[in-house]
Formats: C-alpha cells, structure tokens, sequence
C-alpha cells in the first residue's frame, strides 16, 4: 500500500536545514499565538506546527505541558485553532501549516469534519501524536479525500519493517524523533538521531525532519547535516512563557539566531 | 490494518467474547506513540509465548497459592443476607489476598513476563496504592528496581500505602499536574516509559491502556471468577443470578466476570463512582455521562468536554477516580451483556458502615461501592436468588479517608 503522492509537496525546504516551527496555540492566547506566527515566517521559518492545547499531554515534556495548561484556561479549542491557521494562511500562502494534535480533540470534532475544516482553513498537513499507522486507516482516507498531507512520527525504537510502513503512509515529510523520551530540551544529540535518518532513507525519498531536543543553534546547524528539516518546540514555547509581553520579537531574535548558525557553517562548509 | 474508530456507535454489537488484535468491538486498540510501539509488540510477544509456556503458568499458579494466598474464599454474608432480606449474599474475599487487594494476581503474572522479557527496572501508576503496594511488593519478590506514579492529592489521601510503598523499596514520584490523580500518575508513568522503554516494563496496573494491556491484565485476574464459579456450584449446586464488582478501570470486574460471560442468565453488574453529584467533575460514571474517545492508549468511553479536553473527576475512593473504563466493559455496556450503575460516595460509606457491623469485614472504599449496590439490589430479588459480591481490597488503607468521612461517637 503506498499513497505516495509527488504533486502532494506543500512543504518547502529549500534550505538545509529548514526550520518547522512548534507552537502551543492559545499559550498565553490567540491573538499572541498569531503575533509570534507570523513573526517566526519573516524570521524565515517555513513550516508551522499549530499545536492544539490537550489536557493529557503525556508525549510532552514540563515546558509544553504548561503551555497546555494555559491555553486550555483561555478555553483554546481544536476550532479556534482551525480558525488561526485560516488566519495566518491570509497573511503568508508560502508557509507549511500542520495540525499537531492529540487524536481526542480530533475525533471529538469527527475524522471527516476536521479534515474538510482543516483544508478550507489552508491547512497542508497533520499529526497526531498518539496515532500510530496501525489505527490510522480512516484518517488516512479522510486525509487523502482533503488533500491533506499525513506526517507520521519514526521513532529510534521502530523496527526496520515498522520504518518501511510509516514511509508508505507518509506524505509531506516524515518527523524523526530524534531520542526516545518527551519533548523538550537536552544539552546534547545522541546518535539515535542520524542512525534513524539512515535507516529512513532507505524506505523513503520525502523529506526528513529531526524533532525533539534541538534548542540551540549549533543544534539547529547539525541537524542539516543529516536531514532537510529540524523542529524547535519547547524552546521556543519556553521563549514564549520566559517573555510576557514580548513574546513576538523574542521569538523572531531567537528565530534569526537560529538560521544565523545554519548560514554561518553552511559558509564554513564552503569554503573548506 | 485495523480501522480508526469513529464517534458513532460500534458496529460489532454482539461480539462479547471477542478481542483479536486488541479490540472489543469497536474498543480498544493501540493509541501510543511512535516510541512504544515496539515495546508493546514484544510484550505482545512475549505474553503470548508464557500464555503456552507450561512452566510459566506453573511457576505462577505457585506463586498465587504460596505467596498470594488463592484461592480466596467465597463466604456466605449470613446477617447481611438477613437485614437486607431478599437475595442469598456470597462474598468473594480478594481482600484476603497479600498485600489486600486483587492487583497482587496481575502483578505477579506481568512480574514473571518482566523477568522472560530481561529487564530490571519496573514503572508502574497508582490511584489507591494498592497497585502501587502489589508492584512495589513483587519488585521486592523478583528484585527489580521500582519506581511508583501517584497523584500528589492521592499520595495526601493514601498516605498508609505510601508509605507501604518506601517500606518495600520503591520510589515513590508525586505527580502534581491536573487533578493530582490517577490519570495523571498515568501520563508521567508514561513520558517516564516513553524514554527508558528500553531497559523498563510499564506494569499497568488495570484493564486499561494499549494492547496488550486490556486483555493481559484481564487473564491474569480470570482467576477469580474461576474460582468463584467452581466455589459456588460447590455450596449451592447452581449458578448465582447476579455478580456485581466495583469498576474503576475494571480489572476486579472483569476478572470475576469474565469466567460467567457465556453463562446468559447471570446478570453483571458493574458499579461505578458516582461521586458526589451528577454534575461532569463531580463523579467518575463513564456509563452516565462519557462518550467514546481515546485516552491513554485505549478507545473506550471517557468522560470529556465538547471540545474532547478530558473532564476532572471526583470519588472518595481514588481507585474509582478515573475519566475513563476499560474497553471489554465498553463492549459488554454496549451488547448489554453487562450492567452499569453508579453508587455515591455516600451510599459507599453506609456500604461500609453495615459490611463492617453485620460480617465483621471493613471493605476497601472502591468495594464498598459494590456492596451499596447489593444493598439497593438484594432486597428487590428472591430469597432463592443468590448475588456474589466481589470484595476486591480490604479498608485498611482507607481508614483515614472513613474518619474523615464518618462520625461514629
């Protein structure tokens, strides 16, 4: 079974790596939320995750279970956040917008709904943390009939013919896990990280992004090494809670430090 | 590939006996991330390699007998039976088991698949503690480290098994998110599983969870309604009309239930926490006021909001404290092959105040929710009919909770 589509390309990483940016929607509330977006687009981030606020983040390390928790005391639902994407579609038509989110908020609202809403409102892809391939089947014929692009998790720990099976239901790109455990920051990468991207490639030709961890800019740097893309969650949610009032700009600084590194050894990388 | 469910109503209606690939029609499943996955395939594995593996089975069935203490004896409540004057009143005494409870039968099965599958080092939730105590007590047994999850607000309510806990070696973690319970000693077992899945066993403490989960912590606790069944035939010929359990998860329920299933005429009943109001919040009646959706791996019925956030609950009794049920009694509910009801926190404390002065046995507060439901049933039935009562955990632990609750001078 293979759904691999070429036309269904929304992302672009041109760049290496890319940046996908991971936010809590609704932490500390929407209208900031849209604030920090579309900061994170000028600043050069090409695909937004849109995390949708659940009460039971048990994939979520301290730092996004706080954001959760205060999205979710402004009442932040899977629709407001339907409604922000649609948003900030308005505002940039090139960027990459992913629904990450629990499977409970989603089938709460319907398989068939969210995927319809989720295309009217611009949205190119999704995720779902606690969706592994083997209960993916009717998402998976709702997604395709909305043209949305399935982004499934790969973790150190699939076995070879689990990595085989994800590539074939994956469109997009595929997330990487960089180490078993939560989200959030760590000092250093382990090695899980380029092994898995390895074993990946052998199964799939689409892009790979490496999320979990990755928090500083040499990190950000290394991970164009191995994949086209690198995912920064926690410290930028962490950024968001560390700057009340500020969150925007803090972000947009952290942002332009990140990509910054990624020029630097790029030209390093040149030159030698 | 199994199909994602979907918020209608589950099509395989009358399949109550089945759970091929970890579903009970429409429930059940495998909702975890990435990183579990192949952890709970080789534990799949592995329990379906014990399942056929004489020696293991022996090695267990002696551990129950000698260590556990089963079987547990079915005991006619004579003066119960009399005050409440309708149905014949049997108890099954899981409370008489080591460590006080009926969670010592999975922990033993899941402790010997620990020691098959090589790992050291054992992560296990608890509500009660009684879980907690049983995993922390077969860690001793079998000499695994052991780290126990538990709700900061059930850690200040369960402060006795707490400390049960240290005494037998196990950390015990707080967990201070949510509503401080046994959902949330749920996730951080699960972010602790999540990173060390390679060198750790989660021992799940109820019928709850991704496959295997369901079905593996049911049949480790089959025994009961086994022994039950072969116990009442003996003293009554026949079988019995009703068996009503207390269901927080539903390991207890099921695992009396199970052996009767087939058996049409004998009426299940589940009893749920019915708190202290109907209101959503108050009270932990999946039956009453939940939907189906997912939490923590499994698709069964949860209580939750519109926007499918998952809703706090309340109950005196922390085992019965949790917004969702096992996905066999999400099955059974809906074939109607089981009934559910809840009792309140307050008909739970009557529960015990009776059962401690007509037999002389002070139930744990999540079986007492089984005797307030007997109590409301056996006067409504013949003196010819006979009830079991699955006295799942003794009260000790709760004796806190009961000066709290109770004013007896």
């Amino acid at each position: 079974m293979c759904y691999y589509n070429q036309s269904l390309m929304p992302f672009h990483f041109e760049e290496k790596p890319a940046l996908v940016v991971y936010l809590t929607c609704g932490d500390p509330d929407l209208a900031t939320t849209r604030d920090v977006i579309l900061a994170a687009i000028e600043a050069g981030a090409r695909v937004i995750e849109l995390g949708v606020p659940f009460s039971d983040p048990l994939a979520d390390g301290p730092v996004i279970q706080r954001a959760s928790e205060r999205a979710l005391k402004n009442g932040v639902t899977l629709q407001d956040v339907l409604t922000l994407a649609s948003e900030i579609r308005e505002t940039s038509q090139s960027v990459g917008l992913v629904i990450f989110s629990y499977l409970n908020p989603i089938l709460r609202m319907g398989l068939s709904k969210f995927c319809q809403v989720a295309r009217m409102a611009g949205v190119d892809g999704t995720l779902l943390t606690d969706l592994p391939i083997e209960e993916a089947g009717e998402y998976l014929r709702e997604a395709r009939k909305n043209d949305l692009a399935t982004i499934f998790l790969a973790a150190p720990t699939s076995t070879d013919q689990r990595l085989k099976s994800i590539a074939d239901v994956s469109t997009g790109f595929i997330y990487a896990i960089s180490r078993t455990g939560v989200t959030g920051a760590r000092q250093e990468m382990t090695g899980d990280a380029k092994t898995l991207v390895q074993r990946l490639r052998k199964y799939t030709k689409l892009p790979i992004a490496v999320g979990f961890g990755i928090s500083t800019p040499e990190q950000f740097a290394a991970v164009g090494e191995i994949a086209e893309a690198g995912v920064v969650g926690s410290a930028i949610v962490h950024a968001i809670e560390k700057n009340p009032g500020r969150e925007a700009s803090t972000v947009a600084e952290f942002v332009t430090r990140l990509l910054g590194e990624r020029r630097r050894s790029y030209q390093l990388a040149v030159k030698s | 590939m199994a199909s994602a469910p979907t918020t209608k109503a589950p099509s395989r209606k009358n399949s109550t006996t089945s759970d091929i690939a970890g579903r009970f029609g429409a429930y059940g499943g495998r909702y975890v991330p990435e990183t579990l996955m192949a952890a709970l395939d080789e534990l799949e594995r592995e329990y379906e390699k014990a399942k056929r593996d004489r020696k293991f089975q022996e090695r267990l069935d002696l551990l129950l007998h000698t260590y556990a203490g089963r079987p547990t004896p079915l005991f006619f409540a004579r003066r119960l039976t009399e005050k409440l004057a309708g149905a014949k009143i049997y108890l099954k005494r899981e409370d008489l088991l080591h460590t006080g409870a009926h969670k010592i039968n999975n922990c033993l099965g899941q402790g010997l698949l620990v020691e098959r599958m090589g790992k050291r080092r054992v992560i296990a939730e608890t509500g009660a503690g009684q879980h907690g105590v049983a995993t922390a007590t077969v860690c001793a047994l079998l000499g695994f480290e052991c780290v126990i999850y538990m709700g900061t607000e059930d850690m200040r309510r369960q402060e006795l098994n707490v400390f049960r806990m240290r005494l037998l070696g196990a950390e015990v973690r707080g967990v201070d998110s949510g509503s401080k319970t046994l959902k949330d000693a749920i996730n951080e077992a699960m972010r602790d599983w999540v990173t060390n899945v390679r060198t750790t066993h989660y021992l799940l403490g109820s019928v709850l969870g991704a496959h295997p989960y369901p079905t593996m912590v049911r049949d480790f606790h089959r025994v009961t309604g086994s022994e039950a069944r072969a116990q009442i035939q003996k003293a009554e010929g026949r079988l019995p009309t009703a068996i009503v359990a207390c269901v927080g998860g539903g390991s207890n329920a099921i695992g009396i239930f199970y052996e009767f299933l087939k058996d049409k005429k004998v009426q299940l009943v589940g009893v749920e926490a019915g708190g202290r109001s109907e209101a959503l919040g108050d009270h932990a009646a999946r039956f009453r006021g939940g939907s189906p959706g997912v939490l923590q791996g499994t698709y069964s019925y949860v209580l939750q909001d519109k926007a499918g956030q998952i809703a706090l609950t309340h109950s005196v009794s922390a085992g019965l404290d949790y917004p969702s049920i096992g996905p066999e009694h999400a099955m059974l509910k809906d074939s109607g092959r089981a009934e559910y009801v809840p009792a309140s926190d307050a008909e739970a404390l009557a529960a015990t105040i009776l059962l401690a002065r007509t037999e002389g046995i002070i139930p744990a507060l999540e079986s007492a929710h089984a005797v307030a439901e007997a109590i409301k049933r056996a006067p409504k039935m013949k003196k010819s009919e006979i009830m079991i009562v699955n006295i799942s955990g003794r009260g000790d632990k709760d004796i806190g909770i009961m000066r709290e609750n109770l004013k007896l001078d």
